[in-house]
């Protein structure tokens, strides 16, 4: 499965690119991207595994910019 | 301007007012330190907030943190004034950066403002505004003049010109009227439409151009890659330089620690590769939204740069550099006049919907009095039998002269030849082509202007044909006769002999070969979704002229990166040294960083502008 999120309040590009570089390393994602220009959230994980993928993500933005706000629909 | 930029310019402002009071007010003691921490907390103290909590959570090289122990070293060694002004001009670049992002990111939005807002659709008699997405296939639409066209569908009812310029960038209306098909984000102008909805909003064109263009951002180039990991490396490097610096001096040679904590202290204001990082997916993402407001799209970063690179171009002939629809290029009659012989294969063909049949009749003109003709039979791969005037015609191919022991000959110009025939007497023949377009020869000698070496063309028809064409068009090599399966091998080939190739298409038929080539190109791409489908560019229109235009889009936008990334290293990488060596200060280092990243997201903006 493959999933956009909006992130709020991503102020720095560098901290993008460590997020993604986390986010990556997750166990169960196939691919994620933090587009620091759409200031938006991609991943592409197992699909049983989605929540859980996406709930680990949320930790690692929260752990890199605390500032950032991931809008989960 | 967000709530959160206005404050944090709010406080810009009055650490400055609180620096220059400083500054010009003769404080003295304990009074000018103060001012200046004063200051320094005002502009800074989220940013030591922010350190603090990195910290915590095992984020060592956080370029907030790098902040932090920049200027409060500097506070440590009595620098009040330093401290301030790099915690001051470290929020201004980063508040300049957001404005500048933010800014860049809306004026991409607006060329992307094609998508409709609302439709107005007919149920049960009435009209009824709903937004795009609840539309159904089949249900009516009605336009009126000035609205944008929400769903990709045909003109039931009213004629009209239609703007497809955000879509195409060409700035010449279209003309539409009943069974056209009409392309969603277009805007109609001038009459009342009624269209008949063929997809759901989603699978409309415009749907589909805003997705890709908002993905073009997942695919990275090479170069971006490069600098995320250069980024991952530098920042460590340089705030490991700094420690060395620190300690060994002092340490080793005896040296005085004030003077090379300073100097280390340089290298930490310079270790954010934020210029960097900004910079060139900013430059990608403009050159993207640009090239879309030219009718051109681009899917990912890594085919821009692609293209960028490119120095052979492959095109399909039909639909490509030509239109794909035919047109009489000479009439050379035997025994009777040119007019006489055109009038007899129009009367014999004017029952024909065969394009080459349109083309005849289209090249005669005038009316043609359908009483004159009698009988006609299709005589199926060789052409017709047709009693025109009471007299028995034939027209067709050479088979067909053959066939019926007509004394006919062959042409010399390059094309598909109509011979006719009264009974078995020869009367001359007519010479078809498919027609290229008008600015084919000009797209070619602009690609070669760009520096592209080789053109080549692959066609499926007969080399006469072909060969003239590029002879034509100035095109270097041809091979024609090919199946489809032949051009992929013929592109294999030239990639194989080390050749960054561009294949153009019109995407209906040539799926293969575009995702075969390093980068697919399709034409004529308008409500086509196999072409946008396979390629990596796509040309809304089917100019073979936007060509040049990509190319050079593409190269701006690689330039304008290559450009940062020099500039950026460049500038970084002599303060470092100057820094080492004791001639640099604090202030060099604080362009380093902040100056760097003003200047190379200003030059990133550039990407956006049009190519005159």
């Amino acid at each position: 499965m493959k999933k956009t999120f909006k992130l709020e309040d991503l102020d720095c590009a560098n901290c993008a690119a460590k997020m993604e570089a986390a986010i990556n390393k997750l166990d169960g994602v196939r691919k994620a991207t933090v587009s620091f220009m759409t200031q938006k959230l991609t991943i592409e994980a197992d699909d049983d595994r989605f929540d859980e993928v996406v709930k680990a993500a949320v930790k690692c933005i929260a752990r890199v910019e605390p500032d950032c706000r991931v809008i989960l629909k | 301007m967000t709530t959160k930029q206005k404050r944090t310019l709010g406080r810009i402002a009055a650490a400055a007012l609180l620096c220059l009071a400083a500054a010009l007010l003769p404080a003295r003691g304990v009074w000018r330190p103060l001012l200046f921490a004063a200051a320094y907390l005002t502009v800074g103290y989220d940013v030591l907030y922010s350190a603090a909590r990195n910290i915590l959570h095992g984020q060592v090289f956080d370029e907030k943190f790098l902040m932090s122990v920049a200027t409060l070293g500097a506070l440590a060694l009595r620098e009040y004034p330093e401290a301030a002004a790099v915690m001051l001009f470290y929020q201004i670049g980063e508040w300049f950066q957001g404005i500048a992002v933010g800014r860049s990111r809306r004026s991409i939005a607006a060329l992307m403002d094609i998508a409709p807002e609302t439709a107005v659709v007919l149920r049960e008699g009435r009209e009824l505004e709903v937004s795009p997405d609840e539309v159904e296939v089949g249900e009516i639409l009605v336009v009126r003049p000035g609205e944008r066209i929400a769903l990709d569908g045909v003109v039931l009812e009213g004629s009209s010109s239609v703007d497809t310029a955000a879509l195409t960038g060409e700035s010449l209306p279209a003309d539409k009227a009943e069974g056209d098909r009409v392309v969603s984000g277009t805007i109609n102008l001038t009459g009342l439409l009624k269209i008949r909805a063929e997809s759901v909003y989603e699978d409309s064109t415009v749907a589909r151009i805003l997705e890709l263009v908002e993905n073009s951002q997942q695919k990275k180039a090479k170069v971006e890659s490069f600098i995320t990991r250069f980024a991952r490396w530098y920042t460590p490097c340089v705030v490991g330089g700094a420690l060395l610096l620190a300690l060994i001096p002092p340490l080793l040679f005896s040296q005085s620690w004030s003077v090379w904590i300073e100097r280390a202290l340089i290298f930490l204001v310079v270790s954010c590769p934020c210029a960097l990082v900004v910079s060139v997916p900013l430059s990608f993402f403009g050159g993207i939204g640009g090239a879309s407001r030219e009718g051109i799209l681009i899917k990912g970063a890594n085919d821009l740069e692609a293209l960028a690179g490119v120095d052979t171009v492959v095109f399909d002939k039909t639909g490509t550099l030509t239109r794909g629809s035919f047109a009489v290029d000479a009439v050379h009659p035997g025994r009777i006049g040119a007019e006489e012989l055109l009038d007899i294969a129009a009367a014999a063909e004017s029952g024909s919907r065969h394009p080459v049949a349109e083309s005849i009749v289209a090249a005669h003109g005038g009316d043609i009095d359908r009483s004159r003709v009698g009988e006609v039979t299709e005589l199926a791969g060789m052409g017709l039998r047709a009693v025109v005037d009471g007299q028995l015609f034939y027209v067709g191919n050479a088979a067909l002269m053959r066939k019926v022991g007509a004394d006919y000959h062959d042409c010399h110009l390059p094309g598909t030849i109509i011979h006719i025939s009264r009974e078995a007497e020869y009367l001359g023949h007519i010479v078809v082509n498919d027609q290229l377009k008008p600015d084919a020869a000009q797209a070619v000698a602009a690609l070669k202007a760009l520096g592209v070496k080789r053109t080549v063309m692959l066609s499926g028809d007969m080399p006469r044909v072909a060969e003239a064409a590029a002879a034509q068009l100035g095109i270097d090599e041809v091979h024609a006769g090919l199946l489809p399966a032949q051009k992929v091998e013929r592109v294999e080939e030239m990639l194989k002999s080390g050749a960054k190739l561009a294949f153009v298409g019109d995407g209906i038929n040539d799926a293969p070969v575009l995702t075969r080539a390093d980068v697919g190109i399709a034409m004529g791409a308008m409500g086509s979704d196999a072409a946008i489908e396979s390629a990596d560019v796509v040309l809304m229109d089917d100019k073979p002229s936007r060509l040049p235009l990509a190319l050079r889009l593409a190269r701006r936008t690689m330039r304008i990166v290559r450009e940062n990334i020099a500039f950026a290293l460049g500038v970084k990488a002599v303060i470092l040294l100057l820094g080492a060596l004791g001639v640099a200060n604090m202030w060099f280092a604080v362009f380093g960083d902040v100056g760097v990243l003003i200047l190379a997201v200003l030059n990133a903006m550039r990407c956006l502008r049009k190519i005159s």
